[in-house]
């Protein structure tokens, strides 16, 4: 049987013409696939207006450094600002247990076979963090630079963190994704020294996918480049 | 694999303006830049319908070419990647008019 519509033949190219069939009824959709995703979406974009958070949603590669970045931050600013952080992976608390040891709020969502959060799942979370006393809430999605671009969690900013081992090119690797995203975090630029790395051509490769994309170059290790990073956040974007 | 959840959202979307009856075949509308990827939903469609009014349903599937506007010189051009400059006046970016919906466009019910 073809697996891909049930029908007995096999090897046929699926682009049915209807005529076999009774005439159904048709009805007009013409509704967006993820309206259910959006709606929550917007419903978590309410709450944190209500409540004057900052939400930013991170992606990246696995392994950027985007728990790295927020441990820094969070030890760095935490001082002045009530942050909180939701923390997305398919398994193991590890990397809430990472950000809970800074002492700030903090929820595991494990997505299991999911490559991305959905914007359901985020208002879950919120009902177990004190979002009456919240400035920023960081978001951090599941290491993928694919699946995540298309579903908007009611953030303020998409923040997209590439490290320099990953290579110059990935924001025409992964356009979506750098599309979506209008700030970048160019992280572990500690390690540029070893590395072949260009950071020009990166930068420009990121302005042509997402046209005035704001950048900073930081080492979440360093702590080079996190001060203007400090800056933008107090700011609130 | 989001073309799972995105294959869940359709079956969850049909579900409701189906009025109960059975599903014949659902019409989808998927832009070329959208990230879904068509093989990908056909592969998905069999599992996520099984048990649903939906079981057995046909999938169509109608590419949108996505196209972006020049607000340089006002022509708008097909566009393949979302770095395309501008093929009639050189200018280096384009704002994308369509080829990223991901849409259910209409159902045929029994
Ligand atoms: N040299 C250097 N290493 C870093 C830097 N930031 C992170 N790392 C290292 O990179 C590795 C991955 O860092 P994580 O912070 O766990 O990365 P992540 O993006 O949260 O990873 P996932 O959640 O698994 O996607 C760790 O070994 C970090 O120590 C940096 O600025 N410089
Ligand atoms: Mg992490
Ligand atoms: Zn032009």
């Amino acid at each position: 049987m073809c697996t891909t519509c049930g029908c007995p033949e096999e090897g046929h190219d699926h682009h049915h013409d209807h005529d076999g069939h009774l005439p159904g009824t048709r009805i007009t959709i013409e509704t967006d696939i993820l309206a259910k995703n959006n709606r929550y979406a917007a419903g978590n974009r309410a709450l944190f207006k209500a409540n004057g958070i900052f939400a930013l949603n991170l992606v990246s590669s696995p392994g950027s450094g985007k728990t790295t970045i927020l441990e820094r931050t969070l030890c760095d600013l935490s001082g002045n600002l009530r942050c909180a952080v939701i923390e997305g992976d398919q398994q193991t608390d590890n990397d809430a247990r990472r950000i809970a040891a800074t002492g700030v709020p903090v929820k595991q969502i494990n997505t299991g076979a999911g490559c991305h959060l959905d914007a359901h799942m985020v208002g879950h979370a919120l009902e177990e963090l004190p979002t009456r006393e919240m400035d920023i809430l960081f978001i951090e999605n599941v290491g993928n630079l694919v699946c995540p671009a298309s579903f908007d969690l009611g953030e303020a900013h998409k923040v997209v963190v590439l490290s320099v081992t990953e290579g110059e090119d990935k924001p025409l690797k992964y356009p979506q994704m750098f599309h979506a995203a209008d700030v970048m975090l160019l992280n572990k630029i500690d390690l540029l020294p070893y590395l072949d790395f260009d950071v020009e051509k990166c930068l420009e490769m990121a302005r042509r996918v997402s046209p005035g994309i704001r950048i900073f170059q930081l080492s979440a290790k360093s702590g080079q480049g996190m001060a203007e990073w400090y800056e933008w956040l107090r700011g609130k974007g | 694999m989001h073309e799972l959840s995105i294959v869940q959202g359709v079956v969850e979307l049909c579900e409701q303006h189906c009025g109960g009856r059975r599903v014949l075949a659902v019409t989808l509308e998927i832009g070329s830049l959208s990230g879904a990827v068509p093989e990908a939903l056909e592969f998905c469609f069999e599992a996520a319908t099984k048990g649903t009014l939906l079981e057995g349903a046909e999938l169509e599937i109608e590419r949108v070419e996505a196209t972006g506007y020049c607000s340089d010189c006002g022509v708008v051009s097909p566009v393949e990647t979302y770095f395309d400059s501008c093929p009639s006046c050189g200018a280096p970016a384009l704002l994308l008019r369509t080829g990223e919906e991901m849409r259910v466009k209409d159902l045929e019910v029994e």
